[in-house]
């Protein structure tokens, strides 16, 4: 039944061919650009100075370690308050709660709430944190907070929902009760899920400025974590924009950014191997 | 012959589907009662209302009378963890735990409270001997459950059932899943258990109920429509229906 294509037809085949390789080829192209050029920009800027310092206004001086030590408590501060809520509203949601409308009015509240432009979440951090706490790292953990719940709350579901049926019922066959069923067969289960979350939630940490703009401010000071967290501070991305932006500094924007870089792809490269150990480990 | 589960006028509704009517039963002690039936006629149905495992089903909604040894087990007071280990259960597909072999079975004593190593060791080790995988894990106790044989996968699970010392152990088509091997090795098995437990079992395979049990019971579109002595149920049964499914002409 192979009849010769019609030359009209062929040529349409030919061009519609063409015109997908150079979507294609346009869209790895600008990709390799971008990399390419914040690598080439940023990384002769990197410097052990910069990296091992703070900035100085008498010397002129820039350095990023207050910055990366922010970065570093910032993200710890909003994975330990966040993991509990989001790990535990997802249990509870799909563990325990009986009401199903219930359960899928906040599913899709948290698929909204996952949404939002971060700026807005920034507006909401500043009124109800940085307006009562002053503005600080803290303050700004806790819009990260809000910002990445429905993300940890959704992984940990999707994930508590791999788990056999059968397993818990197996454990409820023995006499087991609904939290040790949960604590000893379900949870192990889904750690999968809630370091996907996490991993998820450290690269939003990293690339968000709008929210902390707002609330966790621009200082570049050298603080332990627990001072640091009371005193407002700049985080990486944020120190991108000040120095770019404020300062004209222009190198160490790029250098902060060839950094970043590395850390999102290091950080996609995390999520994709955590995933796939885990599918094997389940098939 | 003495009782240790009566059932009275049960009737289970799924929401507003009735799936057991009026079911009157005593399932006699220390034997292996058969639960027989076409597909979808409610044996699984009524095996997990024995020990209240459709309290997990939303839904559910049960009447009538269950007692065991006299006790009714829907009364406010009764512990359905105690129930249940009282009267374990084995599934139709094996379901061990994603641990390791001596975990899965030291998990049901743990669950009541045992945490002595010396006492748990010694449990494990029974539970597996008496469920005839003894031999054949007693290397690996620290392996993974899921890297063993279906069959295997299956005796432990029945070891699993017996670590809680329980008196009624219920099987849902336990060896459905299995190979001929493995089916005949959990049919000898179950035939030793019956001197220190009470079973019940759902079976489709008529020949598996004339091997192992003792008593019959034949369910059919959620009722109970005979229940005797196997021998009697198979050779000479009282009602047509129970004739026309054990000679092969529905189901
Ligand atoms: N969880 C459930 N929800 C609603 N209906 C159910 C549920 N489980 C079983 N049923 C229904 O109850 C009837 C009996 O099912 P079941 O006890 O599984 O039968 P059997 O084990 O004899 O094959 C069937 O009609 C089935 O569709
Ligand atoms: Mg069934």
């Amino acid at each position: 039944m192979k009849q010769p294509l019609s030359k009209k037809r062929k040529i349409y085949e030919v061009l519609m061919k063409a015109l997908m390789l150079l979507a294609v080829g346009l869209t790895a192209a600008l990709v390799l650009f971008l990399l390419v050029y914040v690598i080439v920009k940023g990384v002769p800027n990197i410097t052990w100075e910069l990296l091992s310092t703070k900035p100085s206004y008498l010397t002129g001086r820039i350095g990023i370690l207050p910055d990366i030590l922010n970065t570093l408590y910032i993200v710890i501060a909003t994975l330990v308050i966040v993991l509990p809520l989001g790990v535990g509203a997802a249990i509870y949601l799909t563990e325990y709660a009986s009401n199903q409308r219930i359960v899928s009015i906040i599913e899709y509240a948290a698929e909204i709430l996952s949404g939002i432009p971060s700026i807005i979440y920034g507006l909401v951090g500043m009124l109800l944190f940085s307006n009562n706490m002053g503005t600080c790292l803290m303050a700004g953990a806790l819009t990260l907070v809000i910002m990445n719940l429905p993300t940890i709350m959704r992984t940990t579901q999707e994930s508590l929902k791999t788990v056999p049926r059968s397993y818990r019922e197996g454990a409820f066959g023995l006499g087991a009760g609904k939290w040790r069923v949960v604590r000893t067969v379900v949870l192990p289960g889904c750690v999968d899920g809630v370091i996907t979350g996490c991993i998820l939630s450290v690269g939003r940490i990293l690339g968000e400025s709008a929210a902390l703009l707002f609330t966790a401010g621009f200082a570049h000071a050298v603080n332990g974590i627990i001072e640091g967290l009371a005193s407002p501070g700049a985080t990486l991305t944020v120190a991108l924009y000040v120095y770019a932006k404020e300062q004209g500094e222009f190198g160490v924007a790029f250098a902060i950014a060839a950094i970043l870089m590395v850390l999102t792809i290091l950080i996609n490269f995390a999520t994709t191997t955590v995933q796939k150990k885990f599918a094997k480990k389940r098939s | 012959m003495n009782s240790i589960i009566s059932v009275k006028d049960m009737c289970l509704w799924y929401g507003d589907h009735q799936a057991l009517k009026n079911l009157n039963v005593e399932i006699p002690e220390k034997s292996i009662t058969a639960l027989i039936g076409p597909s979808g006629c409610g044996k699984s149905t009524f095996l997990k209302t024995l020990n209240r495992m459709n309290d997990l089903i939303p839904g559910v909604r049960i009447t009538g009378d269950i007692r065991y040894k006299g006790a009714d087990i829907f009364d406010k007071e009764v512990d359905v963890s105690n129930l249940r280990k009282e009267i374990g259960m084995v599934f139709q597909n094996p379901n061990p735990f994603p641990m390791s072999i001596y975990n899965n079975v030291a998990y049901g004593p743990r669950t009541h409270g045992i945490t002595n190593k010396v006492q748990l060791d010694e449990i494990v080790e029974r539970a597996l001997r008496d469920a005839a995988i003894w031999d054949e894990v007693k290397d690996r106790l620290k392996k993974n459950a899921l890297g063993i044989s279906g069959g295997q996968q299956q005796r432990l699970c029945i070891a699993r059932a017996l670590a809680v010392q329980p008196t009624v152990l219920l099987m849902d088509e336990p060896t459905s899943a299995l190979d001929p091997i493995s089916t005949s090795r959990i049919e000898e098995l179950i035939l030793e258990l019956k001197e220190k437990y009470t079973i019940v079992i759902v079976t489709h395979n008529m020949q598996q109920a004339v091997r192992v049990s003792d008593y019959t019971a034949f369910f059919l579109l959620g009722e109970l429509v005979e229940f005797g002595r196997t021998e009697d149920i198979f050779s000479q049964p009282m009602d047509k229906r129970t004739e026309d499914y054990i000679t092969g002409r529905f189901g």
